[in-house]
């Protein structure tokens, strides 16, 4: 999805003093990021963090309310058009639309993206198997684990090409068995397509699975940035992210969260079946 | 797509994606077209025919029936339109509306064509009360102009109310106060109108309302174009032009208010 003017860029996301507050709470607090083009990078911190704000306001869908962000080389909030251009985006909740085929709701979302009427038909046939969900293709989506349906939304991003998808908690509630499925996915399109990953968690041995380098976020704040490798070692001989999590944030990551958080994850869960 | 700066061709092709994945959905489930019949031709069977023997309504040399068949179709196309905002919130509690605001498709594009699909399903109703308007011997127009005209009005109504609808949900944000919202506007917006009466007949300070309802320019545009002899009372450029910005408001006022519905 580049365009014509766009020129390389070092780091595909880029924040500066970046903010958001909902009246007297401060989700997020001046945070800072760099992320450089073509890593996997994961945002982790209890629910609750501000992770999901960092990536609405990421995404467009949320103005910040003070700072500044660059993503795909565009400000996201005066050149919100072309950020939306440049990337993909899978929600925390199964955003894939029940009363469509899969193959549908491919072919919608290339249609909004402007993939031109060539390739479309053969990108999303390619994507399809790509993720391993050619076979139902052609059923509602309604019909789909919860796992499929993660395969599929990250199937559309192979359709765009995005420069940047974010993937907002990926694999919450998902089985261990989706949920590996889905990292492989992750992992063989990032080889392949060489496509920059920003993606949120709250669980360790994701971001240790995928991610090169994470930022801890507390109560808004980034609290630490480096690679998994390096904060472990950090900690202290033997730890593992999980004492980096806890050590930095006091939690052990499955408690805390506000109740819409709570609820969102269990309106996920429920979906994913 | 090395392309950044966008053409109408472009916004136009986004439009319609959207439209066709509600096309597609209504593909896949057929029966809510059939249920959605049922209640015009309750109107149209059982009020039609009971008040066309009162001979209690003046009609302008027009039977009751042939009278009532129009405004029962534009009634069918806004009670179906003025809830689907309804859908726009259960989009919104599953994540997909998050990605269509994600797209590169501007605002305007997403709403537009959510109107559009609305009104292929009002076109479905057309035909569903056209023939059963035939079946009762409604005396009918069937030039293709006055087909063609019928066609346009019924998407243009149903556009209408289907946006007045987002609005109303990008404000209320709830299924509950939405669907509540909807039920105190529907039967006022109905009997505030010329579907069942004509404007003639209404006290003074109900016709004033009634000429400040939409409703009451698509009811005038539909009754010209179905009915054999009938003389459109506030002009067919009227209607189309009240009805075109009222839309174009309406667009203008969803696209704005679209991502707020994300809370």
């Amino acid at each position: 999805m580049l365009g014509d003017a766009v020129t390389p860029v070092q780091f595909v996301v880029q924040t500066r003093g970046l903010t958001r507050s909902f009246g007297a709470l401060t989700a997020v607090d001046h945070i800072d990021l760099q992320v450089a083009t073509g890593s996997i990078f994961g945002l982790l911190g209890p629910n609750g963090a501000g992770k999901t704000t960092i990536i609405r306001m990421l995404t467009t869908l949320l103005p910040p309310s003070a700072g500044e962000a660059w993503v795909a080389g565009f400000d996201v909030l005066h050149q919100a058009a072309q950020v939306r251009q440049h990337i993909g985006y899978v929600p925390q909740m199964l955003s894939a639309d029940p009363d469509l085929s899969g193959y549908e709701n491919l072919l919608i979302f290339a249609k909004l993206y402007r993939v031109p009427a060539s390739l479309r038909r053969v990108r999303i046939k390619e994507a399809l198997a790509f993720m391993g969900i050619a076979e139902a293709a052609h059923a509602l989506v309604r019909h789909y684990s919860g796992g499929m349906i993660r395969r599929l939304e990250i199937a559309q991003s192979l359709v765009n090409r995005p420069e940047v998808l974010f993937l907002d908690e990926p694999t919450m509630g998902l089985d261990p068995a989706a949920r590996h499925a889905v990292w492989g996915h992750v992992q063989s399109l990032w080889r392949q397509w060489g496509t920059t990953i920003f993606m949120t968690t709250h669980y360790m041995e994701e971001a240790e699975a995928l991610c090169q380098t994470v930022a801890f976020i507390h109560q808004g704040r980034i609290v630490k940035t480096g690679s998994p490798a390096a904060l472990k070692a950090e900690a202290g001989e033997g730890a593992t992210l999980d004492d980096v999590f806890i050590q930095l944030t006091g939690e052990s990551g499955e408690e805390g969260g506000s109740f819409s958080e709570a609820s969102r994850t269990r309106q996920a869960a429920r979906r994913h079946g | 797509m090395g392309r950044s700066r966008l053409s109408l061709r472009d916004y136009l092709g986004q439009t319609l994606a959207v439209a066709e994945a509600e096309v597609r959905k209504l593909r896949h489930d057929p029966i809510e077209l059939l249920t959605r019949a049922i209640q015009p031709l309750l109107w149209l069977l059982i009020f039609g025919q009971v008040m066309n023997r009162l001979h209690a309504i003046p009609t302008g040399g027009v039977s009751y029936e042939d009278f009532l068949a129009p405004g029962i179709l534009a009634q069918s196309v806004v009670f179906i339109a003025i809830f689907y905002g309804l859908s726009a919130i259960w989009e919104r509690d599953s994540g997909v509306l998050a990605k269509y605001l994600v797209s590169p498709a501007p605002r305007w594009a997403l709403v537009v064509g959510k109107a559009l699909g609305s009104g292929v399903r009002s076109l479905s109703q057309a035909v569903v009360i056209f023939v059963l308007a035939v079946l009762l011997g409604v005396h009918l127009r069937f030039e293709p102009a006055a087909i063609i005209g019928l066609l346009v009005f019924t998407l243009l109504g149903s556009a209408v109310f289907a946006t007045f609808s987002l609005v109303i949900a990008c404000l209320v944000k709830t299924r509950e106060r939405f669907m509540g919202v909807g039920q105190l506007l529907t039967m006022p917006l109905f009997f505030a109108s010329n579907a069942i009466y004509p404007v003639a007949l209404m006290p003074s300070w109900l016709a004033a309302i009634a000429r400040l309802n939409p409703l009451t320019y698509l009811v005038d545009a539909l009754r010209a174009l179905m009915l054999v002899g009938w003389q459109s009372t506030l002009g067919l450029g009227t209607d189309l032009a009240v009805l075109s910005i009222v839309l174009a408001v309406l667009v203008a006022v969803a696209a704005r208010l679209y991502p707020i519905i994300l809370g």
